[in-house]
């Protein structure tokens, strides 16, 4: 019985990322093919031995030169890392101040704050990005609001920018910069504050020196709950973003559903793996650390 | 407990020409229609150790925390040599906490935070690394100085808050509970090695504890504290001495009380306690007048017990033993007597001599000396 739950874990793994990762890397080595499945070589295990051996002495690594040759991936891949850090620090900008002030406000208030905090994840992730659009677009809601204000007198394009994205990026992955932030806050000591006035500091200096420092393990994670699936992010740069928005989640679709050149998007999404297992094994070292420095 | 090089006693309190290092002027602290503190004044000397004693909840924190800056009183005035505190921020004030939580940094090394206050007078490095040394030494932390608070124990713990409070080296050093978290082996070492830093440092100590043997032991002088007012303020053995009223007598050790009214007012007083006996007789604890109800309060180890009747005291009276105990070097006796009370006497068992064989159900006398109970208000 034990065995059984120790196995479910792995099985998972196994069966839900190995397999499809094997999967993926097997069209990755193969060739593009007018057929259905649109690649070649396919198994066949009716012939044997000799058949994997020859379906083996097919797969090569083409596809993988083939996205140097074009400057296209590379540059996809540098944009999406900017676009993924820069939106990272954005989302910090904004959500550190929120935990902060979640973390200081009144005891009985701070259940109504996080509900509202989690709130939008009631509704669909899509609806919520399509609102976007009638907010940002020319005729939409925020430059019929400043029109009104006086502030401008021609409406902003913004839709179909990079900065559209950050909005998107920033407003969807709030929270999960929010939740481990307020999370490291909450439980800070109340008095650690007063003991660094005590000592000699300012407010602000009892901030930077104190407060700062005990939610780093809430900030590095929530940074990189928030890169990690930016990376990668399809759809808000896609509804968002305009033409000159370079992301390599769009690239991916693009060669998938656009150039149907499946081994093509395979080996890209193969890189961009590689690329996300870096900040991964950081992010499990970082909640590695905490865990022990909270025993 | 500083007493000063030529045997003479340390009491600044009695000289009318000290000047006080803290001025506690007519204090009224309220949080919304409660009041913590109630219009409390109090000096505190250089060089003193300043216990405050109370039962929970009776302000002493409050009291603590106003010193320290992080309350700023409703009503009254606060003096730190000869400065005006009220709109002093904590940060600037040369005072040091101890807080009771400790309230060490986590993400700091032992090290770090004692050189925490140092770093920000912008000493120069050299500087605040030889005073962390010495600290470190000085409370016997030096090979432990670069672990993280939660990689010690909760006594090192506490000597690293000491430490770090009495680095910077303040004219006051607030001190809330500090040894409320330590065995009572450890806490009573630590009370030692209290007195012998405040000895050497020269700082002034305000401890708060609601430990009474802890106060007597380590302080000058006690404020004994009871719903945020001061009930009295003395030297240790006057409170134990001459409490100034049955609050303070109940509060600080043991203490028998004899209700009655005063029957006569002469060099003592004497109070009529029970239809048909004699008056008791003490030193007047307070101003009373004739015929006004009190109490008697007399501490146990200064009644005697014999089994005849010592004809040459005038305090005697006749019971019966309730319960003994025997505590190795003393006894104590529960005796009833038969107009109500049962007082509580206690015997050293210095000598065979001493030692009588009283068993239950005895009947014994008590008796003791015309100074030895005290008469105060009810
Ligand atoms: N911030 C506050 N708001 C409201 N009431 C408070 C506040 N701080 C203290 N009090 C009240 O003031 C009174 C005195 O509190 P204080 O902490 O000074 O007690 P204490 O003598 O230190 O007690 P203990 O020995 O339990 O530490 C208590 O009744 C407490 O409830
Ligand atoms: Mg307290």
């Amino acid at each position: 019985m034990r065995r059984l739950l120790v196995a479910v874990p792995y099985v998972w793994l196994v069966v839900l990322f190995l397999v499809p990762f094997g999967i993926v890397l097997k069209i990755s080595l193969s060739d593009i093919a007018l057929a259905i499945p649109p690649y070649t070589p396919t198994l066949d295990l009716s012939e044997g031995w000799t058949g994997f051996k020859a379906f083996l002495s097919q797969l090569d690594l083409e596809n993988y030169v083939f996205l140097t040759s074009d400057d296209l991936y590379w540059k996809a891949y540098l944009s999406s890392l900017q676009i993924a850090f820069l939106s990272t620090f954005f989302t910090l900008l904004v959500g550190f101040p929120v935990a902060y002030a979640m973390a200081r406000a009144a005891e009985e208030w701070r259940p109504a704050l996080l509900m509202l905090v989690i709130l939008p994840f009631w509704t669909s992730f899509l609806i919520r990005v399509y609102a976007w659009i009638g907010i940002l677009s020319t005729e939409g809601f925020l430059n019929q609001f400043l029109m009104w204000t006086g502030v401008i007198s021609e409406p902003l394009t913004i839709l179909n920018t990079n900065t559209a994205v950050y909005i998107g990026i920033v407003y969807t992955y709030l929270p999960f910069m929010i939740l481990p932030i307020y999370a490291t806050l909450e439980k800070m000591d109340g008095s650690l504050l007063e003991a660094a006035e005590d000592l000699g500091c300012s407010r602000m200096q009892a901030f930077w020196l104190v407060t700062v420092p005990l939610a780093m393990p809430g900030v590095v994670a929530g940074c990189f709950l928030v890169f990690i699936p930016t990376l990668g992010e399809f759809v808000i740069p896609s509804l968002l973003g305009g033409s000159d928005t370079l992301m390599i989640g769009k690239v991916l679709w693009e060669e998938f559903f656009n150039n149907r050149d499946w081994p093509v998007a395979s080996s890209v999404a193969i890189i961009l793996l590689l690329i996300l297992i870096v900040p991964i094994i950081l992010f499990q070292r970082n909640q590695q650390i905490n865990k022990e420095a909270d025993q | 407990m500083a007493a000063s090089g030529n045997n003479e006693v340390f009491a600044p309190w009695k000289d009318r020409d000290a000047v006080p290092l803290i001025r506690i002027d007519q204090i009224t602290k309220r949080f919304g229609d409660f009041t913590a503190i109630d219009n409390v004044s109090l000096d505190i000397y250089p060089q003193e150790f300043f216990a405050l004693l109370g039962p929970s909840g009776c302000g002493k924190t409050t009291l603590m925390r106003m010193l320290a800056g992080f309350e700023t009183p409703s009503e009254g005035r606060i003096t730190i040599d000869g400065v005006d505190m009220a709109s002093v921020p904590p940060n600037k004030r040369a005072v040091n906490m101890m807080f009771q939580s400790y309230a060490l940094f986590p993400h700091l090394s032992v090290w770090d935070n004692i050189a925490f206050g140092l770093r920000r007078d912008s000493q120069d490095k050299d500087q605040v690394a030889a005073r962390v040394e010495e600290m470190l030494k000085l409370v016997q932390l030096s090979q432990f100085a670069r672990r993280k608070p939660h990689q010690i124990s909760g006594g090192q713990r506490q000597r690293v808050a000491l430490a770090r409070s009495l680095a910077k080296a303040p004219k006051l050093l607030l001190l809330d509970e500090p040894l409320g978290a330590l065995d009572k082996k450890l806490r009573q070492e630590t009370q030692f090695e209290l007195m012998d830093i405040q000895e050497k440092t020269g700082t002034t100590f305000v401890i708060v504890t609601h430990d009474q043997e802890e106060a007597m032991t380590v302080a000058s002088r006690v404020a004994v504290m009871n719903n945020g007012q001061l009930v009295q303020v003395e030297t240790p053995e006057v409170i134990y001495e001459q409490p100034s009223s049955v609050y303070v007598a109940d509060f600080i050790g043991d203490v028998n009380l004899i209700e009655g009214s005063v029957a006569a007012l002469g060099e003592g007083a004497e109070l009529a306690w029970a239809e048909g006996r004699a008056s008791l007789i003490g030193q007047l604890g307070a101003a009373l007048s004739k015929g006004q109800s009190a109490t008697f309060a007399i501490r146990p180890e200064k009644i005697a017990i014999s089994s005849d009747e010592p004809l040459d005291r005038r305090n005697r009276v006749r019971g019966k033993i309730l319960d003994i105990g025997y505590l190795g070097n003393l006894s104590t006796y529960h005796v009833e007597l038969p107009e109500g009370p049962v007082v509580k006497c206690e015997v050293g068992n210095r000598s065979r001599i001493e030692r009588r064989d009283f068993t239950w159900e005895d009947e014994v006398w008590l008796s003791w000396s015309d100074t030895a109970g005290l008469v105060l208000a009810r």
